[in-house]
């Protein structure tokens, strides 16, 4: 059977892609944030796993104001790297994996989550900054990913509660799955930012390092957090951080197992407007 | 019965909900055009000519030309759309989002260097700082 082997979770600044592929990763402004991930990409080498199971959310570049699915599941063979207006960035087209995908959107939708199902969607920073940051430049991504989109442009996002809740679906769902795969979730966005109004450029130092202590171990409690709390404390982009909740909800440890080792842990301020967080959390 | 809005009295901030949605639909279609090359082209080539073809207010047309980011927030427009104008023009995130602060660009780079804008006094609208 499927399982899951660990979390990981990572912001996805728009301009930490753009210093990678415009070869600006040893300035000293961008030097000290790649640095934070080079335990990470020797340790994605080594646990090669054979899917991840990316949660992001678009920056409306798959979806408009047309359609806005609170949770989008991508089942296609493949997902080309959207122009988010700079023109699409120059890294590998994301192989998607149908087959598991296909498998966790019919679990979850019977476990009450009700996802939308799409075969066609381009994957825009919020999906290829995070496979930059742990996988470096390669040709192609080391492995399949399924891009799991959650709504946080429009107001409200999905609550921290649901959030979490579904991540236990999530892993339902990936355990039954009758292939011995070694998943990866990664929960991605946030720390604190605030891209917009006069109030742009806050940042929360106190409120990340709480979160991410909490999300460490007390992810139930934090789950519980309200939006507004996210808003108020972190900023209006802030929010992004319940999809790290996702991820924490498919661990062993809330789901009757063992606590998670934690194997890295980073944080830095800023990159552009926001600031850094990223955790990698191993099941036992 | 009302919607519950905790977020009205947040500083310096909008927040995109359904209502804020439904004023800027045409708006944020409109920056979501320019997601392709020969859109950008045609905008860049007549920027009033381009918005006439959409449903947009005069006003939303009339922040987009000045590029007064807080005014097109203010008319329902939502930043990630909005950041294709900026793409549009060859700006970063950061020239857009500082844009919005009243400080120069320099002064705003720095003051992420320098850890970013502080959340004491900036949590509730009137709040002592």
């Amino acid at each position: 059977m499927a399982h899951i082997s660990a979390s990981v979770y990572t912001s996805h600044i728009p301009a930490v892609g753009a210093a990678l592929d415009l070869g600006k990763t040893a300035e000293p402004y961008w030097q000290p944030v790649f640095q934070g991930y080079e335990f990470s990409k020797q340790w994605l080498k080594e646990q090669k796993p054979d899917v991840i199971f990316l949660v992001y959310n678009d920056h409306a570049n798959a979806f408009s104001l047309d359609i806005i699915p609170t949770f989008a599941i991508g089942t296609a063979p493949e997902f080309a790297v959207a122009d988010e207006g700079w023109g699409p960035r120059p890294v590998p087209k994301v192989i998607g994996h149908p087959k598991l995908a296909g498998h966790i959107a019919q679990s979850v939708i019977q476990d009450d989550f009700d996802l939308t199902i799409v075969n066609k969607m381009d994957v825009d920073h919020g999906l290829t900054v995070p496979m930059s940051l742990m996988c470096g430049q390669p040709q192609a991504w080391p492995c399949p990913v399924i891009p799991f989109a959650v709504n946080v442009v429009q107001y409200p996002a999905p609550s921290g509660r649901r959030c979490f809740m579904l991540g236990k679906a999530i892993r339902k769902a990936i355990e039954s799955y009758d292939e011995p795969l070694n998943v990866e979730i990664w929960g991605t966005g946030g720390m604190s930012h605030q891209l917009q109004g006069p109030r742009a450029g806050l940042i929360n130092r106190e409120f990340d390092t709480a979160f991410l202590d909490r999300l460490i171990a007390d992810p139930e409690g934090l789950s519980a957090m309200p939006h507004i709390d996210y808003v108020r404390e972190a900023g209006s982009e802030g929010i992004e951080l319940v999809m790290w909740l996702i991820a924490r909800g498919a661990m062993s440890d809330v789901n009757g197992g063992k606590p998670p080792t934690v194997r890295h842990r980073f944080y830095h301020v800023p990159a552009s407007n926001t600031a850094v967080g990223h955790l990698i959390l191993e099941n036992n | 019965m009302s919607l519950d809005k905790p977020y009205t009295d947040v500083p310096g901030t909008t927040i995109f909900d359904a209502e804020m949605s439904r004023q800027g639909y045409h708006l944020n279609q409109f920056c979501m055009s320019l997601m392709k090359a020969e859109n950008r082209a045609r905008f860049k080539a007549n920027e009033r000519a381009y918005l006439d073809e959409w449903a947009m207010s005069e006003d939303q047309k009339q922040a987009v030309l000045a590029r007064d980011l807080n005014r097109c927030i203010a008319l329902g427009g939502n930043i990630y759309f909005l950041a294709k104008i900026g793409a549009t023009d060859g700006k970063s995130f950061q020239q857009m989002a500082g844009s919005m602060t009243g400080m120069s660009e320099e002064e705003y780079r720095n003051m992420m260097v320098g850890g970013g804008r502080s959340i004491e006094g900036n949590r509730y609208t009137g709040e002592k700082k």
